[in-house]
């Protein structure tokens, strides 16, 4: 009997214990989302569908209706690099950030946003209405002021459609390439993927912890030295494919490539306003041609860079 | 007995009615919106039963009534029992015994309507329609010309649309193994930006509620069409609106005769087989008969009046078909070389998001990429690749060089161009300068192309060494801003003849983009628009195929032959007559005859029955339109469109139509048929919809059916219209016309909303397009065309071509139109007659502006109207109160002219003035300027420049020549401007007081 008894509250204590670690384990994954800029593509699907939910839909304790106009809470910035041919885009879709240590929870004070156990970030319709100071409080510019409704608004992850058993946000559902990925991971999982896939997150100088990732931003912050190398065979000008191209700051090679088909090189990745490089360009066929490119704020596409023939051929 | 089972019969039809009465309360409203006495009885009169309708409520007495309202007279027993005793018949039976006068409806059109809708709805009244949700909502589903939809909707109103992600349930999707690697589509109903921006379309401000009268137009009085578009309306009723319309139809027809009304339409409404200007819309036109405004191919226009001249492929507009290639180019092809082709933003066509997935797996593979086009599209932008910029208008010459450089350094397929084709050595001798002394090097072309010849000689090599796609236009099969220029079928000509001499159809050799096609069951019916719906028209629409045959229905036909050019529109009114030349796939040889305007013995038009409104933003050198509007010849506009916009503002009546969440209607997605034959092929999942009635529609708008129905039923019309049908009996009617029934009941779909067609084992998966003429094989695509008779000689074998190859020197054209200097049979380069050689211009308006597909709405749909697609930034940009068009100008060109980004600035010719706003970036390079047509705003404003629009109309500016004489095709591209930075000032006042804010 005694032991029947003690059995039987050995199972409860476990059952217990088994529901609150299945508790805990589900209060452990928090919401994340990962933004590949190379796939951006402008489509602009994220933007419209947050529109569309939040527009003319109230959804009491998670965000009042979003005004038809001049609301962006999914936003997509736009940078083109280079110049003409050589030039590419990259587009930045970008929202509230979740933070975890979110300034616009701190400058709110008295819970008007407050952070939910899975990440999300909430501005409480109620608690906030008439805080037109909270729009300045976030870094990113991601609170927008709803003059009707005096009220700060902002994109809630789908918090609404998640709480209902939606399995991601409609931003992500509605992005044909791919670009945006949504996780609902443990922190520790996340920071995993985050050295794998080399993410990185917009003003980490603010140290506001977002929970939106980005990769291959650097299409978007970085620069890139370009050219396209010619040169006159047989009688007429080609474009030179296969020529050894090295980018060196100083003496120091930072990085070597080869010029395709139509002779073009580019070199990527590299710090804004990062000085002075030199391009060195060699062929068996050809004269080596040394140039300088200065990076400023921009891209520094160099246009054709022509090779001459040696001044004294060598021998075969 | 059987005299005795009938009588059972009509005696159980009272209680059915009155049990579905109380069973149903739509069923109930819909019953008592009548009072009137309906006789059922046999010819001779030896059988008969009367039902009395009375506030709702029926009651039936055995015999023949002395009047009744409506009588339906059967011809005998047997007949009688066929049709009443069975809740299902034969459909086919149906009809005929209409045509053949065995059943007889007699009565006011409107009873009779009302008697035999109300006999359907007792089979549809119990009908469950779409999912209850957890929260309360219920998901329905629709399809737009953007891709399919679930829409949830709260007590009436539209909560969201999302998009539909595929379930176990749905049918497993294809795998396509290439290079040790497997590719499988999203699980998911991909959808362009337009179709998410519905929900914003649908609840717009700029909505027509009510039916509306210019305010200065007494139809018995004064019409002062002079103040079209000038001055303002007032909210009439319904039945005044259509009193208007229905008595001014009938005194067109008596004071001038037929052809007195025309009847135009936009090209993309809305999605369907019910609810489409070639369904509905045309079946409308052809009861009460009108003057057709035939439509030029205004995608395609080089291909149909230059390619289809080398190869044939006329049935498809002079484009290939596609079959295998997603397959093909997966496993085999090296390079892709997009060529005024831009999949990402015009989506093919209807394809939603569907082909990027198949383009980023080329990226994996390393399959190149180059991007021929004057814009860094955002297909470049995406993929990457080397871009090369070339000047608009100007795309023949270079391929000239290509091909001289293939032909110089023999990188072509000598065995395929002495096998398959024809030609060639006049061709080559044109190239090589033996023709005219010019040798088409890339150095030739630099000059004009703006294109280092070294550029041009690279991408000549490597495509002659690699296997290439080459991918035209957006749906890489044709198609293109290029083929939309003076030199347009001078370019599409050219693309034909490089893909002969590279041997086409060979593996990795093709053409396409990944867009087309995907390994789908293309055996499987269902219609696709084109296929008329219900319309019973069998010339102008691809029924006669299958639909009309499918589903019974009753043909109609518009017994006016008279046709405007649609082009010319604007001539034919106000200079009274025109020229044009005829778009009709059947032939090659149909379009070098022409047709004129107007056609003896029919009258001219005096009377215009517009469709939507969007001429302003889509046709060439649009301002024309105001003065045809106001011509005195032009005796009454009505309108009927959902949004105040466009030409709306024009009309004298109009006539507030809904949408399609607010009608019932069934549909494919991107399911065109006719000349866009087995276009599903874009998807990765064939998906059929039922298209829910969603909501109740808006304010007093009705659907475009229902208008035309209660028009046509002041002329006694209505019966043969409707053959008794509601919007969801022809649903019905079409989904019994399919394959649906074998795999999904009517009850299932109804509530699930879409059905997936399973795509096809690998083992029967169609062989890639033109591998069976490169082979010299019987033709194994699964396409009707060409015709039987159009075979050189074997049926089956070869092209559509005289000669049953392609041609270099096209036969067709030297047959002809031998002396037409601007279509030579030999495709000579020939300068545009607006652009770079154009001195006297250039010199004025020294910018060529290219005016694209949009790639945020789809043409005028889901532009405007205070749409969230307004929101875009590369769509429209808000400066004060107004969402402006965006106008893209490399910064050097803006720096000339003192214009930051974001200015609003004028952009001007000759032709117009049209206020936009400046996107300066390195996109687009100096000289050209890049922008979408398509306008839906029209908003013109009188300034001392004269007027301006500033709702971003841009074909205000562009040519309406043809590209080549003797052709109705459009150039816009082609199209020299000048820009400056807009001075607000400068405008005085706007030349329209109608807005929608003055009606009471």
């Amino acid at each position: 009997m005694e032991a029947q008894r003690s059995l039987a509250q050995h199972k409860q204590v476990h059952a217990r214990k088994r529901a609150i670690t299945f508790i805990q384990g589900i209060a452990m994954k928090k919401w994340n989302m990962v933004i590949d800029v190379a796939l951006c593509e402008n489509f602009n699907n994220c933007a419209l569908v947050t529109k569309d939910e939040h527009i003319g839909n109230d959804f009491p304790g998670y965000a009042a209706p979003q005004p038809s106009q001049g609301h962006d809470w999914i936003r997509i910035e736009r940078r083109v690099r280079g110049r003409v041919p050589m030039v590419d885009t990259a587009y930045l879709p970008t929202m509230c950030n979740h933070c975890d240590a979110a300034p616009c929870i701190a400058a709110a004070k008295d819970g008007a946003i407050y952070q939910r156990t899975d990440g999300i970030v909430i501005i409480d319709p109620q608690k906030a209405r008439g805080r037109k100071d909270l729009v300045d409080a976030c870094p990113y510019g991601a609170i927008w002021w709803n003059e009707e409704l005096q009220l700060p608004q902002k994109w809630i992850f789908d918090a609404q459609l998640l709480d209902k058993g939606w399995a991601m946000p409609r931003c992500v559902q509605a992005c044909p390439t791919g670009a945006m990925r949504s996780f609902l991971i443990e922190d520790e999982t996340m920071q995993e993927m985050v050295r794998r896939d080399e993410l990185e997150t917009l003003g980490p100088e603010l140290k506001a912890l977002p929970r939106v990732y980005y990769r291959n931003l650097y299409r978007y912050t970085k620069c890139f030295i370009g050219g396209s190398v010619i040169a006159n065979r047989g009688g007429a000008v080609d474009c030179l494919e296969g020529a050894r191209v090295r980018l060196l700051q100083g003496s120091k090679q930072i990085a070597e490539t080869k010029t395709d088909f139509f002779g073009d090189f580019k070199f990527d990745r590299l710090e804004t306003s990062s000085g002075t490089y030199s391009i060195e360009i060699s062929h068996p066929e050809f004269s080596l041609a040394r140039l300088d490119a200065v990076l400023g704020e921009q891209s520094n596409y160099l246009g054709e860079i022509r090779l001459d023939q040696p001044v004294s051929p060598k021998a075969p | 007995m059987k005299r005795t089972i009938l009588k059972a019969v009509l005696l159980a039809l009272t209680r059915v009615l009155q049990l579905s009465a109380r069973r149903h309360p739509a069923f109930r409203d819909f019953m008592r919106k009548r009072n009137c006495v309906v006789q059922i009885r046999l010819k001779d009169g030896s059988l008969g039963r009367y039902y009395t309708f009375q506030n709702g409520k029926v009651k039936s007495q055995a015999g023949i009534h002395p009047k009744p309202d409506v009588a339906m007279v059967i011809k005998d027993v047997p007949l009688a029992l066929k049709f009443l005793a069975n809740p299902n018949p034969d459909q086919r039976e149906v009809v005929l015994a209409a045509k053949t006068f065995k059943v007889v409806i007699e009565g006011r059109d409107e009873l009779v309507v009302w008697f035999l809708q109300l006999m359907n709805r007792i089979k549809t009244a119990g009908l469950e329609f779409g999912t209850p949700m957890r929260d309360g909502t219920i998901r329905y589903t629709t399809t737009t010309n953007g891709g399919p939809l679930y829409v949830f909707v709260r007590d009436g109103r539209i909560v969201r649309t999302t998009l539909i992600d595929l379930t176990s349930d749905d049918a497993p999707s294809w795998t396509i193994y290439a290079r040790g690697r497997s590719f499988t589509p999203y699980r998911r109903a991909t959808v362009s930006p337009h179709a998410l921006s519905l929900k914003s379309m649908v609840y717009s401000d700029k909505r027509l509620l009510y039916p509306m009268k210019r305010v200065d137009f007494d139809p018995n009085g004064a019409r002062n069409p002079q103040n079209r578009g000038i001055s303002g309306y007032e909210r009439i009723s319904w039945d005044e609106a259509l009193d208007i319309v229905a008595t001014e139809i009938i005194r067109q027809k008596r004071v001038h005769g037929p052809g007195a009304m025309a009847l135009y339409q936009s090209s993309h409404h809305q999605w369907g087989n019910i609810g489409y200007y070639l369904s509905a819309m045309l079946r409308f036109g052809n009861l009460l008969g009108f003057t057709r405004v035939h439509p030029n191919p205004d995608s395609w226009e080089g291909w149909y009046w230059g390619a289809a001249h080398h190869f044939g492929n006329t049935m498809r507009v002079g484009l290939p078909g596609g079959y295998g290639l997603v397959e093909d180019c997966l496993q085999e092809c090296e390079m892709i070389v997009f060529w005024a082709s831009d999949p990402e933003s015009t989506a093919g066509v209807y394809g939603g998001g569907e082909g990027t997935q198949r383009r980023l797996w080329a990226k994996q593979l390393g399959i190149e990429f180059v991007h021929i086009d004057p814009h860094l599209n955002p297909t470049a932008q995406l993929l990457g690749g080397r871009w090369i910029p070339i000047r608009p208008g100007t795309d023949a010459a270079m391929a000239a060089a290509i091909m001289y450089v293939w032909a110089e350094e023999g990188l072509y397929d000598k065995e395929y161009v002495r096998t398959r084709t024809t030609g060639f050595d006049e061709w080559r001798d044109y190239l090589l300068g033996a023709t005219d002394g010019v040798q088409k090097t890339p150095e030739w072309q630099e000059s004009e192309t703006g294109v280092p010849a070294h550029v041009v000689r690279a991408l000549a090599r490597q495509w002659g060494k690699k296997k290439t796609y080459l991918s035209a236009g957006g749906a890489g099969l044709g198609c293109g801003g290029a083929c939309r220029s003076a030199t347009g079928a001078q370019w599409a000509r050219s693309m034909i003849l490089m893909m002969a001499m590279q041997g086409w159809g060979k593996p990795g050799v093709n053409m396409g983009n990944l867009q087309c096609f995907t390994p789908l069951d293309f055996s499987f019916y269902f219609p696709g628009y084109a296929d008329g719906g219900i319309s019973g028209e069998l010339v102008w629409t691809a029924s006669s195929v299958n639909n009309y045959i499918q589903m019974p229905h009753v043909l109609t036909m518009n017994p006016v032959k008279q046709m405007i050019p649609r082009q010319r529109f604007p001539e034919a009114i106000i200079e009274g007559k025109c020229e044009g030349y005829l778009w009709d796939g059947t032939s090659v040889e149909a379009q070098f005859a022409p047709f004129n305007y107007p056609m003896q013995g029919f009258s001219p038009v005096h009377m215009l029955y517009r469709y939507g409104g969007s001429s302003f933003g889509t046709i060439a050198n649009s301002s024309r339109f105001i003065e045809a509007y106001r011509h005195p010849s032009m005796e009454c506009v009505v309108n009927q469109s959902i949004w105040f916009e466009g030409e709306a503002q024009f009309a004298d009546i109009i006539l507030p139509a809904c949408t399609l969440l607010e009608r019932w209607d069934i549909g494919e997605w991107a399911n065109c048929s006719g000349y866009v034959h087995d276009s599903s092929g874009q998807l990765n999942h064939r998906m059929i919809l039922m298209q829910h009635k969603c909501i109740e529609p808006l304010g007093e708008s009705k659907s475009d059916y229902q208008i035309f129905l209660e028009i046509l039923q002041r002329l006694g019309l209505g019966a043969l219209y409707s053959e008794g049908c509601s919007e969801l009996d022809w649903c019905k009617r079409v989904f019994d016309s399919s394959e649906l029934p074998s795999r999904i009941s009517w009850k299932a779909f109804l509530k699930k909303g879409y059905y997936v067609v399973p795509a096809p084992s690998p083992e029967t998966r169609q062989s890639p397009y033109m591998r069976w003429f490169a082979e010299d094989r019987q033709k194994d695509a699964p396409e009707p065309l060409p015709m039987p008779s159009q075979y050189a000689e074997q049926f089956g074998k070869g092209l559509q071509t005289p000669s049953g190859k392609i041609e270099f020197v096209s036969k067709t054209i030297e047959r002809s139109d031998a002396s037409n200097p601007e279509r030579p049979a030999l495709n000579r380069y020939i300068p545009a007659w607006e652009g770079l050689s154009t001195k006297d211009l250039i010199d004025r308006y020294p910018l060529q502006m290219v005016s694209a597909h949009p790639r945020f709405s789809f043409h005028t749909f889901s532009d405007g109207k205070n749409s969230v697609i307004n929101g875009v930034a590369d769509h429209r940009v808000r400066v004060g109160d107004r969402d402006y068009w965006v106008m893209r100008l490399n910064p050097v060109d803006a720096a000339a002219r003192s214009i930051s980004h974001h200015d609003l600035v004028r952009v001007f010719n000759d032709r117009g003035a049209v206020i936009c706003v400046a996107d300066l970036s390195q996109t687009v390079p100096s000289g050209v300027v890049k922008i979408f047509e398509s306008s839906a705003e029209f908003n013109p404003l009188m300034t001392d420049q004269g007027m301006v629009d500033l709702g971003g109309c841009v074909n205000i500016l562009t040519p309406s020549r043809p590209q080549v004489q003797g052709t109705e095709a459009s150039a816009p591209n082609s199209c020299l401007v000048e820009i400056e930075r807009w001075k607000r000032s400068a405008a005085l006042h706007s030349t329209s007081k109608s807005t929608l804010e003055s009606v009471p």
